[in-house]
């Protein structure tokens, strides 16, 4: 075999490699555009009516759910999400995340005893959603909320937790 | 008849060339020592993983994975579906049986040095197994969408959100959104059923390729040391010597093992039936206890028991270190003694690991530390600590009840073990103690200064320095002169 041949083999072989080296790096960024589009997004959250002031007395903690204002078609339940509203008095509340501030497990209001529990670990917080006892390193995660047209609404769409409470 | 049936194998082996691979994978020696019962708990884990292969595609031709119609094709499977009941139950219970069996086989592996040179890649794709084990465990766990599913993947995110910087992507990217939602089971579907299978085939292969090149161990003898440089040449030595074929001298006992287990996997199927699923995945139904499938309860207790400040750090390393070392351990003791007979700290190893995990199992069972919810309004007073009591104390009776202490604390056996029992308290707080843990709390338990009146704690305590065996005096203040019991 002449050595022109050769050479010209090499070459192909060399310009195969390229030109696959460049498809893959194309085809790859779409798959990893597609697969991390959910962590691009910085914030999820939307101004979320929960209903007539009405619905919550003074001085009481009651439970309330909106629903996903991000949500699909197929979400089914899942779009119900719950969350505790303490109404102070008038204007003033307080809406307490569900979730504790533990892992994530959906504390309980008892009027009687005036504490959330959790049933995961044992986590206990006040009625004003301080840390009670047990695990949970940090106060019940808050909603930002506002009085508008005689309606609660929250700030609301993320699952709270440790590295994003600011919901 | 037979020698058409010689002919036509002929026919198909000059063609399909597969006759002389097989003969030599069935007939290649191994240490007559090594064909022992011991020998037969990774060829069991195998045959289970087939059986999940063929029920898991059985149930996905039914299951559907969208979050609004999952659990409904889960209650179709249990109760309409024809047999729908008993592949969900085999594939729920062979589940438990492959993670089971796998454990076993590891804890054999490491005890009789199986891992050691050069054995230490098949050890190592024998821990990626395990880890994909235990994801499609999980990700299995997130398909039965239901309470259990949707609370547990706000565990996971919980737990990932700790992590500094990344956290709240590592969360958005697992969920597959901002929030627990269609997304979130879209993409465990797809590591359940696509990626991790794929990854577990490849390893089970690698797996199976490296333990017929490199030969299955040989007994352990003590005294029989590894060396790099002569390893190699003793082993074959040693099959030359003492060899059998593996079919059937080997073979024999990994088949009989293999159909017992497939046998009690199905009548255990039958007898327990399927896994679930409990509520639907309705995040507004808070009435619920979460807990996680059996071979995670012990993190479930670790994350119970571990000192708070502790947590996160433990949380993001405890894993890396632990995995770190299970990877690590054939290049941290890939020679020397192969027996646990003269590798003490191993067997102490396994057996630290083995009770502790398994006590860690145990106490999530019941989970002392979780406060019954439900024991202030469903558990009653038991009726000796009400008979013959003033009317002050049954007041404080009616009020620990009323006010949830029973959701911690247990009387008469029953009710909350997050506090202590209160059936002996008299004995251990003198009344103005009693009075200053109620208000002030502490020792985990919350303070009740806000949400006590002065007569309601007062009526407790009444109650509490009651609850003292008739035998037994009750604490007092010992800066006090003794004074007669009738004043208690």
């Amino acid at each position: 075999m002449d050595s022109s041949t050769d050479t010209r083999r090499h070459f192909l072989f060399r310009l195969g490699i390229a030109i696959n080296a460049v498809a893959v790096v194309l085809f790859a960024r779409p798959i990893i555009g597609y697969l991390l589009s959910p962590a691009r997004r910085f914030t999820w959250l939307d101004w979320i009516p929960l209903g007539p002031l009405t619905d919550y007395p003074e001085n009481q903690t009651r439970l309330a759910a909106y629903e996903n204002p991000f949500k699909k078609k197929w979400d089914g339940e899942t779009a119900k999400i719950p969350c505790w509203v303490r109404r102070l008095t008038g204007k003033q509340f307080q809406v307490f995340a569900i979730n504790c501030t533990h892992l994530g497990c959906p504390v309980r209001w008892f009027a009687e005893s005036g504490l959330f529990m959790c049933p995961c670990h044992g986590g206990a917080f006040y009625s004003d959603g301080r840390h009670a006892s047990g695990p949970p390193p940090r106060a019940l995660y808050q909603y930002k909320y506002k009085v508008e047209a005689d309606k609660l609404w929250i700030y609301a769409g993320e699952l709270p937790t440790l590295g994003h409470p600011e919901v | 008849m037979n020698e058409r049936l010689t002919r036509l194998g002929r026919w198909f082996d000059a063609r399909l060339q597969l006759g002389e691979a097989i003969a030599s994978v069935a007939e290649h020696p191994v240490p007559r020592s090594s064909a022992s019962w011991w020998y037969v708990f990774g060829s069991a884990t195998l045959v289970v993983f087939v059986l999940q292969v063929v029920t898991g595609i059985c149930l996905a031709t039914v299951y559907t994975p969208a979050a609004d119609r999952a659990w409904d094709s889960l209650i179709y499977l249990n109760y309409s579906q024809p047999l729908g009941w008993y592949l969900r139950a085999l594939h729920g219970w062979g589940s438990n049986f492959m993670v089971a069996l796998m454990i076993i086989h590891m804890i054999q592996v490491f005890l009789f040095g199986a891992y050691k040179y050069p054995r230490e890649l098949t050890w190592v794709a024998g821990c990626v197994l395990l880890l994909c084990t235990l994801g499609m465990a999980f990700t299995g766990q997130v398909l039965r969408f239901d309470q259990n599913a949707y609370w547990g993947l706000g565990i996971g995110a919980s737990m990932a959100g700790r992590a500094p910087i990344v956290g709240s992507k590592i969360v958005a990217l697992m969920l597959g959104g901002p929030i627990i939602a269609a997304d979130t089971l879209s993409r465990f579907f797809a590591l359940h059923v696509f990626v991790i299978p794929a990854i577990l085939m490849g390893f089970v292969g690698l797996h199976l390729f490296l333990v017929l090149r490199l030969g299955i161990n040989d007994w352990p003898m003590p005294g029989r040391i590894v060396s790099r440089s002569t390893y190699r040449r003793q082993y074959e030595e040693l099959v030359r010597a003492d060899g059998e074929p593996f079919v059937p001298y080997a073979a024999q006992k990994d088949i009989v093992f293999a159909g017992l287990i497939i046998l009690s996997l199905l009548v255990v199927a039958a007898i327990a039936g399927p896994i679930g699923p409990n509520g639907p995945p309705d995040p507004t139904i808070i009435q619920t206890v979460p807990r996680p499938d059996f071979f995670f309860l012990w993190l479930f207790s670790v994350f119970a028991l571990l000192p708070p400040w502790t947590e996160t750090v433990l949380m993001l390393t405890g894993p890396v270190l632990a995995l770190g070392l299970l990877f690590a351990l054939p290049f941290i003791s890939g020679t020397g003694e192969k027996s646990w007979r003269r590798r003490p700290f191993s067997v102490v190893i396994v057996i630290l690991v083995v009770t502790t995990i398994g006590s860690l199992t145990w106490l999530g069972t019941f989970s002392p530390w979780s406060p019954h919810m439900n024991a202030w309004s469903a558990v009653p007073t038991p009726i000796e600590y009400v008979k013959g009591r003033a009317p002050l104390e049954l007041q404080g009776a009616l009020l620990v009840q009323s006010k949830q202490c029973r959701n911690c604390h247990a009387l008469g056996g029953r009710g909350g073990m997050r506090g202590p029992a209160l059936d002996r308290t008299a004995t251990r707080l003198t009344r103005s103690q009693m009075v200053r843990q109620i208000l002030q709390g502490g020792g985990n338990m919350p303070a009740y200064g806000s949400n006590l009146s002065p007569a309601e704690v007062n009526a407790i305590v009444a109650f509490l320095a009651t609850m003292h065996p008739p035998g037994q005096p009750p604490a007092r203040n010992s800066a006090r002169p003794a004074i007669p019991a009738s004043s208690n």
